[in-house]
């Protein structure tokens, strides 16, 4: 790693002046992607500014039809919240697969959907229950946040507050692990809003992030159940292709994995 | 260059590293605690796992001064007089360990999933849960029986408390 | 035998040290005026190296030098070699490529270091690394062991034209050719066995001091052979007589083969120690693990089965190609031959074999030993065989094998190796009933009914252990004799100390080799304590691998204890005025047989040592040491039967049950042997589902971290079954076989049968990954 220097953050202002004053800095959330890189030498961040102790930023909120989880809450406590486990147990579950424990103490929401991993798991249910980015300047719609590979519509200095999500009336995931990094090498969200429109987002598969699967959303609309997707063909074009999974491959876990989810679902 | 404040196995310590020192190399370097080790650079293995404010984590991947004002237990700091804690007994009695690199931070990991899941730990949830640890020795056969073991000793020993 | 003797699952005595993070392992070693090693390493497969300017790293903070491969040549140090000389059907030697310790002209591997950066601090050692310029001049790379034969392929090494190390063969080919004549039934099957990286979870480092005053050299090392290591330091490498050498490999987290060899990384740490005047330590990280520690295996290999019609087989063509890396590692020469070739008669009769195996240079990291070496690729290729018959001639593939099990003993095979004994039948019997295999079709249905895909392999391995005897491995090119020695101290106060030529690094043998003591004398295993891992200590030996250690290592011990019971005995009979041939040994006392007069081992070791009342004309002192030189190998044998179901849906792999029957001959520690087997069965199952070493066309090493390379977690693996059946090695006192590759050697097979079993294809290559079980499933 490169030398950098370390601030703890005392609120979101104290944040955002700290992070305006460096050269090049970063936020550092729970930091399991973040120091990574930066162990490997591939970022350098003249300052990192730590969210993590900012309390504030931290806790679950649940008032009327909206779960907002606030940006620096630990993947653990999502996984763990009554709260969240009752209004959106689908949201619940998915926080419980990310990494491995260790990085479920550590990672955060936040820090999650800023660095917008195109295997991340969160943005798959950001996406399909089309949850709202808060920043400290502004709340975005998650349609308009990912703007493909590692990019969002954050604006340098930007801090991802929290993310409030509606409950739906039924949601799933599932996901199909990478076999050695344990990202999602194919992960699907669906949901189903009181109102009945249905959506559905996968993470892991395709070449510009996550993305909705119009082909399964229309489906699932006529028909909530498993059996309504076996007719669905995904294409493979525009989907990652590595060791691990061809983009046929993928193309087949949008699919399996999508009718998972449903089940999942109920 | 900063000054990090925190308490390691219950002693209050006063480090100067630079801010790019991670937890782990605190420990190691700065506090001569090598029990925690280091077996990758991708966050992955778990030999560096340690417990910060009673949470295990990886300490590869911490910065020292995320850490500062922290409680920080390691495997030194495990056995409380002399007596080995009914997790580390239990890597022993069960063989589960061989080569003893990855083993500090197995065991931390294991205590931790312990406290998390109390006595209705199944096989498959202790496969589950270890799986930010990589053993390249044991097959994790013994491993496996040793937290299970460990679960109940564990619970043992809180009633007796 | 004692609660703690020969048989007792005794719980580990080195383990207290290791759960409570005492352990000592080379990172943990600090010396005073410790400065820090970072190589610069190619990111280019192939490439000249025009030039090195270290002009602004010497600039930066903390910087000491930075040495390049050319001042290494120029000091003369020497180019790191390979121990084994094989000859070419064509009678010609090997062809070895010079490879300098840091490359001062050519890389060949991305990752071969061209210089060395030494600092005050590892940050400071890393930032300065940066600011060294090399001038590379990229040339045309090749990865590929096929590819690299081809006319107009990139060339490594002028000294070997094509990229051919040699090209050699074992058999008879022309008894071969006739039993193919009268074949009734042809199987063919052509397969590859993928790279490994062996990660041993402790990455290698060093820990290098010269004392310039008495010109004395100290390595702390992360190696399974310390004294190997000193022996081809200071022979071979030039960097200072034994004397003047003394090498300590500590606690060591875990080996696999990996660490047999003698690195470049050990050699520059050594040869700048002195040349910078500061004990100087490398500690290896995970990248450079994959980077530079030996891959393993990589071979692909078409192989043909004759069979009569009665399905007995009649002879065996293997064809293989392996590949090397970009150079010969120190042992790699004997792998695909001497150690491959020569387990191609398996469990079975085969009364024709002919194997040929073309090794070969390619742009990627060299290849050596990997737990098993060499016969994983032949029980794999074996086994494979066997399953793929069954299913052609259409017979139960259990029945088949035993049909042609060999069932007389010694065996001679068509390969060089004569088996000493086993009971092939009683192994692949008790693995059948553990599983219920008459019951297997039953589950399949009921499985498929389900949606899910059931299917069943079997895998009967033979191997050879306890490589010797050394006559025999220098007649067909080894540079170094495979005997081990022991000492056995017996203190004036009667406590024992161990000192064994082979090292443990998480074997057990503190344990293990003192419950051999304590059998003997029926002393506690407190009284007893082994000494290994520093060539200061232990005069020599040959190190821990191939699952030596106890058919070798242990054997020395016991003619060791042999010499000093003898003499002990002397001394007893001598103090209780007894005849010497009266003498027993019980419970650590010295028995006048048939009396009750008896004297305690404190007390013959106090006399041996004031030596006040000895028998005329004796030495004082209890001490003795034995070199043991085996007669033969050991055969360890077994059977496995994987269970398994496919996910038609993903393509993902579950076990439903893995059984292992193993014979070990007799079991010291029944507890480590279990626990080496669960490793070696994970690392077998590893290379079946998870593991593969993936080089892109340019030589980049696709799969360089633990992201991509997938290490088996604990969710990937089954509890493993395991049974023992025993038939004692008679080459040996102890009756012992080896136990610490059989897992890795037996267990792929069985779950790649099980996997196109269960699919009902068999074209499937290692690792069986979801993608490629899903593919192979649905076209």
């Amino acid at each position: 790693m490169y030398e950098t220097n370390y601030h703890r953050a005392s609120s979101v202002p104290d944040a955002a002046a700290t992070f305006a004053k460096g050269k090049e800095s970063k936020f550092l959330a729970g930091g399991q992607t973040l120091l990574p890189v930066m162990k490997q030498r591939l970022a350098a961040p003249s300052d990192v500014i730590d969210l993590s102790k900012i309390q504030e930023m931290i806790g679950i909120e649940v008032s009327g039809d909206t779960v907002t989880i606030k940006a620096a809450t630990p993947h653990y406590d999502v996984a763990q919240s009554e709260a969240v486990q009752k209004a959106i147990p689908a949201l619940a579950n998915l926080a419980s697969m990310i990494g491995d424990p260790a990085v479920r103490y550590r990672g955060t929401i936040g820090g999650s959907l800023a660095n917008n991993d195109p295997a991340a798991d969160y943005p798959a249910a950001v996406l399909a229950l089309g949850a709202t980015i808060k920043t400290n300047k502004r709340a975005i719609a998650a349609g308009d946040f990912f703007k493909g590979l590692f990019s969002t519509a954050l604006e340098d200095g930007e801090i991802i507050t929290a993310v409030a999500f509606p409950v739906p009336a039924k949601a799933g995931y599932a996901k199909m692990r990478h076999p050695a990094s344990r990202f999602a090498l194919t992960g699907v969200f669906v949901a189903r809003t009181k109102a009945g429109d249905v959506s559905a987002a996968a993470t892991g598969a395709s070449q510009s992030g996550v993305m909705r699967v119009p082909a399964i959303e229309q489906a699932l609309k006529a028909n909530w159940s498993p059996g309504a997707l076996d007719s669905v063909t995904i294409s493979a074009n525009g989907l990652l292709a590595d060791i691990h999974g061809s983009a046929e491959y993928r193309a087949n876990l949008v699919k399996v994995m999508g009718q998972r989810a449903v089940a999942a679902a109920g | 260059m900063s000054t990090v404040k925190l308490t390691v196995n219950g002693r209050a310590v006063s480090v100067d590293v630079e801010d790019r020192t991670l937890l782990v190399h605190l420990l190691r370097e700065n506090l001569n605690l090598t029990g925690t080790h280091v077996g990758c650079d991708t966050s992955q293995c778990g030999a560096c796992v340690v417990h910060v404010d009673g949470r295990a984590v990886k300490s590869c991947t911490m910065l020292a001064g995320q850490a500062a004002g922290s409680n920080v237990t390691t495997i030194e700091g495990l056995a409380k007089g002399g007596e080995l804690h009914p997790m580390q007994a239990a890597f022993r009695d069960n063989h589960g360990l061989q080569c003893g690199y990855c083993t500090p931070g197995m065991i931390m990991s294991a205590v931790d999933i312990v406290h998390r899941h109390g006595g209705k730990l199944d096989e498959e949830t202790v496969r589950h849960e270890l799986e930010g640890n990589i053993c390249r020795c044991t097959g994790y056969h013994n491993i496996v029986k040793a937290v299970l073991d460990a679960a109940g000793r564990m619970k043992v020993a809180q009633a007796a408390e | 035998m004692g609660v703690e003797g020969i048989g007792a699952s005794v719980v580990r005595k080195e383990d207290r040290r290791f759960i409570t993070g005492q352990g000592r392992y080379v990172d943990d070693v600090k010396m005073v005026g410790m400065s820090y090693a970072h190589f610069i390493r190619s990111p280019h497969a192939h490439a000249k190296v025009k030039g090195i300017d270290s002009a602004e790293a010497m600039k930066m903070p903390g910087v000491i030098a930075v040495l390049t491969g050319q001042q290494i040549v120029d000091d003369k140090v020497g180019n790191l070699i390979c121990g084994w000389a094989i000859t070419s059907k064509d009678g010609s030697p090997m062809k070895m490529g010079a490879w300098p310790a840091m490359a001062p002209e050519t890389v060949r591997f991305v990752g071969q270091a061209v210089a060395v950066v030494i600092a005050e601090t590892k940050n400071q050692a890393r930032d300065a690394a940066e600011a060294v310029v090399v001038d590379y001049e990229e040339l045309s790379a090749v990865a590929d062991v096929k590819a690299a034969i081809k006319p107009g392929a990139a060339q490594l090494h002028p000294e070997a034209p094509g990229n051919v190390v040699y090209d050699w063969h074992l058999g008879d080919e022309a008894a071969v050719k006739d039993a193919f004549g009268k074949a009734a039934n042809v199987v063919t099957l052509e397969l590859t066995n993928n790279r490994l990286v062996p990660n041993a979870m402790e990455p290698r480092a060093a820990v290098a001091h010269y004392d310039q005053a008495e010109e004395h050299f100290t390595l702390y090392t992360t190696s399974q052979n310390p004294h190997v290591a000193r022996l081809v330091l200071s022979a071979f490498y030039n960097i200072a007589p034994e004397n003047k050498l003394r090498v300590i490999a500590p606690d060591v987290g875990g080996g696999f083969g990996s660490k047999i060899y003698i690195y470049p990384e050990e050699m520059v740490a050594l040869w700048a120690s002195k040349k910078v005047g500061r004990p100087v330590k490398w500690t290896g990280d995970r990248t450079e693990a994959f980077l530079t520690d030996a891959h393993g295996r990589d071979h692909v290999s078409k192989a043909e089965m004759a069979f009569d019609k009665d399905n007995k087989i009649l002879g065996l063509r293997v064809k293989t190609y392996a590949n090397f890396g970009a150079y010969m590692s120190l042992f790699s020469s004997a792998v695909p031959t001497y150690l491959y070739a020569t387990l191609l008669s398996g469990q079975y009769v085969i009364p024709a074999i002919y194997a040929e195996v073309m090794g070969v240079y390619t742009n990627t990291t060299p290849v050596d030993a990997y737990r098993g070496a060499g016969r994983p690729e032949a029980s794999y290729l074996l086994e494979r065989m066997m399953e793929t018959a069954a299913r052609q001639l259409k017979v139960d593939p259990a029945e088949l094998r035993k049909k042609n099990f060999i069932t007389q003993f010694p065996y001679q095979t068509p390969v060089i190796m004569a088996y000493d004994i086993g009971d092939f039948n009683a192994s692949i019997d008790a693995a059948m009933k553990a599983i219920d295999y008459a019951g297997f079709p039953a589950r399949k249905a009921k499985a498929k009914a389900d949606g899910k895909l059931r299917g069943i392999g079997v895998s009967c391995y033979i191997e050879a252990c306890g490589i010797a005897p050394s006559k025999a491995v220098g007649s067909l090119g080894a540079g170094v004799g495979l005997w081990e020695s022991a000492e056995i101290r017996v203190n004036p106060v009667g406590t024992i100390e161990v000192l064994t030529g082979t090292h443990s690094h998480g074997q057990g043998h503190e344990t293990s080799f003192a419950q051999i003591i304590s059998d003997r004398l029926g002393v506690p295993l407190s009284q007893v304590s082994i000494v290994h891992g520093d060539t200061d200590k232990v005069q020599f030996g040959m190190g821990t691998y191939g699952s030596r250690s106890i058919a070798v290592g242990g054997a020395a011990i016991v003619k060791a204890m042999e010499k000093v019971e003898a003499k002990a005995k002397k001394i007893a009979a001598h103090a209780l005025e007894a005849s010497e041939s009266d003498i027993v040994i019980e419970n650590g006392e010295f028995k006048v047989t048939g009396t009750d007069k008896s004297i305690a081992l404190p007390m013959v070791a106090l006399a041996a040592y004031t030596a006040h009342n000895l028998p005329d004309g004796m030495e004082p002192g209890l001490k003795e040491t034995a070199f043991y030189d085996p007669t033969n190998f050991t055969f360890p044998a077994g059977a496995y039967i994987c269970e398994l179901e496919v996910d038609p849906g993903t393509g993902k792999t579950s076990f439903v049950n893995f059984v292992a029957a193993d014979d070990f001959g007799r079991l010291i520690n029944p507890m480590i042997v279990e626990g080496q087997v669960h490793g070696g069965l994970a690392q077998g199952i590893g290379q079946a589902l998870l593991e593969g070493a993936v080089y892109d066309g340019t030589g980049q090493l696709v799969t360089a971290s633990f992201m991509d390379y997938t290490m088996p977690r604990a969710d990937d693996l089954p509890s493993f079954k395991l049974s023992h059946t025993t038939t004692l090695c008679p080459g040996n006192p102890l009756g012992v076989k080896g136990c610490g590759e059989a897992g890795a050697i037996g267990a792929s097979a069985a779950v790649i049968n099980a996997i196109t079993d269960a699919i009902g294809n068999n074209k499937l290559e290692m690792p069986a990954t979801p993608d490629r079980v899903w593919h192979a499933i649905h076209g």
